[in-house]
């Protein structure tokens, strides 16, 4: 066991799949001799050589296609591009090729691979380079969808992503690169699709990803410290396959249902959620479902209006308090 | 008429031909034209009829290109089309019957009506797909040829498009990608002159839309006359030995030109008058049966081949008109690769 940063996790995880399968390659932009823009593959290309590690040319269609075809043929490439908002460039593969290839095929073709890319605010880096739009994935059948919230999760989801048959997104979140947690020693390998219960509750379910886990976490600590109030803390971790029967027992318990998203309103994660429980749970609920959601606003750069924005612990803390009428 | 070529025919003394290719190969080529002619003639008689559904987008006039490619590959090398594909998917061998079948949405299609006109896909014929999506497949057989370079395989990836397409980002990001990491796959720009209803040369600040570009990648200018299978025969064979040799991509602009409309019953409005008609008097597949006659072979050959290529055009169309819809069950199959389609539990 060891304490190693998020940052860390994502050398380690891809490190791990590279070492157990020579199928897999990573290109992207400086990510080898550099060791990546966010420093979270430093020592990859040392390690593995520039044969498996490759710096690409700014070209993210070209980055995207080739680890299509690379992945159609044989491999299991992992691309990186390098700020989430980019995937707007090359967006072509993420909807129209990857998730379709399967199906319009009628099974012939495949298409294992992986796609990570940092996503979401708190760098003040303005509204090209901080969004949240794991919705932008979520909502094309074909692909399976990630965002881990810890070092473990990085490690154990990387794994699963990389030995998934399907084409996965995989979104780290910048603003945890540098957040740290225990890591066992040795293989580590999770399942996508699955959420996970971070802290047991009774009066009130919290659904919250990637950095809204964080700060669902200390909302809940200080819902019980200041008011006594119990929540139930629930990472989602995969928006597909997304695991519904955690998320439905657990309002079955608490009968109160809260999302945290970094995204903007329309359309966020956090709608499909409330719509099933709405659809499937209505009759456990004792109060409406609420969304807890950035604006429906590009993101502005100054660190004091990114800052109000996005969900804080202070803002998730008062709207549960009030909705619960404690 | 399409003068410019840069690989004719060598040709011994007088004669203007060489057999450099030999008879078997060069019977081969022809049967395959004529395949391609009469299965995409037999898709458009059978659009018209409103057997065929969809879209359909046809390569009559541009067989020489797929013939010529397809001849010069080898089991295992792959092919990535357009949605005007059906002629680089039968000239792969895949049979009229499933092309058809799929063109016609019916059980025994390529993909069981799962994917239509502008997707076929056979992997086992090395038919790696056919992408709608204008460029989107350089990247992708950039990403093919990547994996045989990776793993020592001989195989190249061979990525056709049109003329059109060499005005999409893509194309310009693959080309560079490709030359940089020196990989095995071959671009072959159709140059028919139009991307869909507009003339090429409008949307162009350059004569020839991929061999002008070819030097923007460090690549050598081929230009071709892709009416004539012998000399695309050839280009393609000494671009796949670069490509087996580890020296690279290359670009090859075929000229080229569509017989019929863009899609589906186009009547192709938008041509000057008396364009078709003088390249009708370049059809490869006219060329190709007196290119025959010229090296000696019979007329009983030829015909025989006629004839064969035209009953199993024949049988393909009654096996698809006979053949049952897709059934429901499998609007849902293959959605990921557990087979399903389940996005939760
Ligand atoms: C990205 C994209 N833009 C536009 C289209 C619509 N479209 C389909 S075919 C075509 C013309 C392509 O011309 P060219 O590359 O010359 O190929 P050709 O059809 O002549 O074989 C266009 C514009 C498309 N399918 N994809
Ligand atoms: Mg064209």
């Amino acid at each position: 066991m060891a304490e190693i940063s998020y940052r860390d996790a994502v050398t380690r995880g891809i490190a791990q799949e590279m070492t157990r399968d020579p199928d897999v390659v990573f290109l992207g932009e400086d990510v080898a001799k550099p060791g990546g823009c966010f420093k979270a593959t430093v020592g990859l290309y040392e390690q593995f050589g520039g044969v498996r590690v490759r710096d690409t040319p700014i070209s993210e269609q070209a980055i995207l296609g080739a680890a299509m075809g690379a992945a159609m043929t044989g491999l299991k490439p992992i691309a990186e591009i390098m700020f989430s908002d980019f995937i707007a460039v090359c967006f072509d593969y993420i909807a129209n090729e990857f998730p379709k290839a399967r199906y319009m095929s009628n099974g012939q073709t495949k298409c294992p691979l992986v796609v990570r890319t940092a996503n979401g605010a708190g760098s003040r880096f303005g509204a090209q380079h901080s969004q949240s739009v794991e919705n932008w994935c979520m909502m094309i059948p074909g692909l399976k969808v990630v965002a881990p919230s810890s070092p473990i999760d990085v490690i154990g989801l990387m794994a699963a992503a990389v030995r998934d048959p399907d084409p996965v997104i995989f979104f780290e979140h910048k603003s945890l690169y540098n957040s740290k947690g225990d890591v066992p020693d040795g293989e580590i390998l999770d399942t996508l699709g699955t959420a996970k219960i971070l802290r047991a509750g009774k009066d009130c379910t919290i659904v919250a990803l990637a950095l809204m886990v964080p700060r669902a976490l200390e909302a809940a600590e200080r819902l019980r410290i200041d008011h006594g109030i119990d929540c139930e803390v629930i990472d989602v971790r995969s928006l597909v396959p997304l695991d519904t029967k955690t998320i439905l027992a657990s309002v079955a318990k608490t009968h109160r249902l809260f999302t945290v998203e970094e995204n903007p309103r329309l359309c966020g994660w956090g709608a499909e959620i409330v719509s099933i429980v709405a659809d499937e749970a209505f009759y456990d609920l004792d109060g409406p479902p609420v969304r807890i959601t950035t604006p429906h606003i590009p993101l502005p750069a100054a660190d004091i209006m990114e800052d109000v924005v996005l969900p804080t612990p202070q803002r998730i803390m008062e709207t549960i308090k009030r909705s619960l009428g404690a | 008429m399409v003068a410019t070529a840069n690989d004719r025919a060598p040709g011994p003394a007088g004669s203007g031909l060489n057999d450099d290719i030999g008879e078997d190969k060069r019977l081969a080529l022809y049967r395959s034209q004529v395949r391609l002619r009469d299965s995409e003639q037999r898709a458009f008689d059978l659009f018209l009829q409103n057997l065929v559904k969809g879209t359909s987008h046809l390569s009559l006039g541009q067989e020489a290109i797929a013939a010529g490619f397809a001849e010069a590959m080898v089991k295992g090398d792959l092919s990535f089309c357009t949605y005007r594909g059906h002629a680089h998917t039968l000239a792969r061998g895949v049979p009229v019957e499933k092309v058809l079948g799929e063109l016609m949405q019916k059980d025994n299609g390529l993909m069981r009506g799962k994917g239509g006109s502008m997707h076929l896909t056979s992997e086992e014929h090395g038919v790696m797909g056919s992408y709608a999506i204008i460029g989107a497949h350089l990247p992708i057989a950039c990403g093919a040829a990547w994996r045989a370079q990776y793993r020592g395989d001989k195989d190249v990836s061979v990525c056709f498009f049109g003329d059109g397409t060499t005005n999409i980002g893509a194309f310009h990001e693959a080309l560079n990608f490709a030359a940089v990491w020196k990989l095995p796959v071959v671009f072959v720009c159709e140059n028919n002159l139009y991307m869909e209803y507009t003339p090429i040369k409008d949307v162009i600040p350059i004569p020839q839309p991929a061999a002008d570009r070819a030097s923007a990648y460090g690549l050598e200018r081929i230009l071709i006359d892709g009416n004539d299978a012998d000399i695309v025969y050839r280009t393609a064979q000494k671009a796949f030995a670069r490509a087996r040799a580890g020296e690279g991509p290359s670009l090859i602009e075929c000229l080229t030109y569509r017989h019929s409309g863009h899609s589906r019953a186009d009547p192709a409005k938008y041509r000057p008058e008396g364009e078709l008609e003088e390249w009708k008097k370049h059809d490869p597949v006219k060329l190709y049966r007196e290119r025959l006659k010229q090296f000696g072979v019979k007329e009983d050959v030829i015909a025989e081949i006629d004839a064969s290529v035209r009953k199993e055009v024949d049988d393909a169309t009654e096996a698809c008109k006979a053949a049952p819809s897709p059934p429901l069950d499998i609007i849902t199959t293959d959605v990921y690769a557990d087979g399903g389609w389940a996005w939760r539990n």
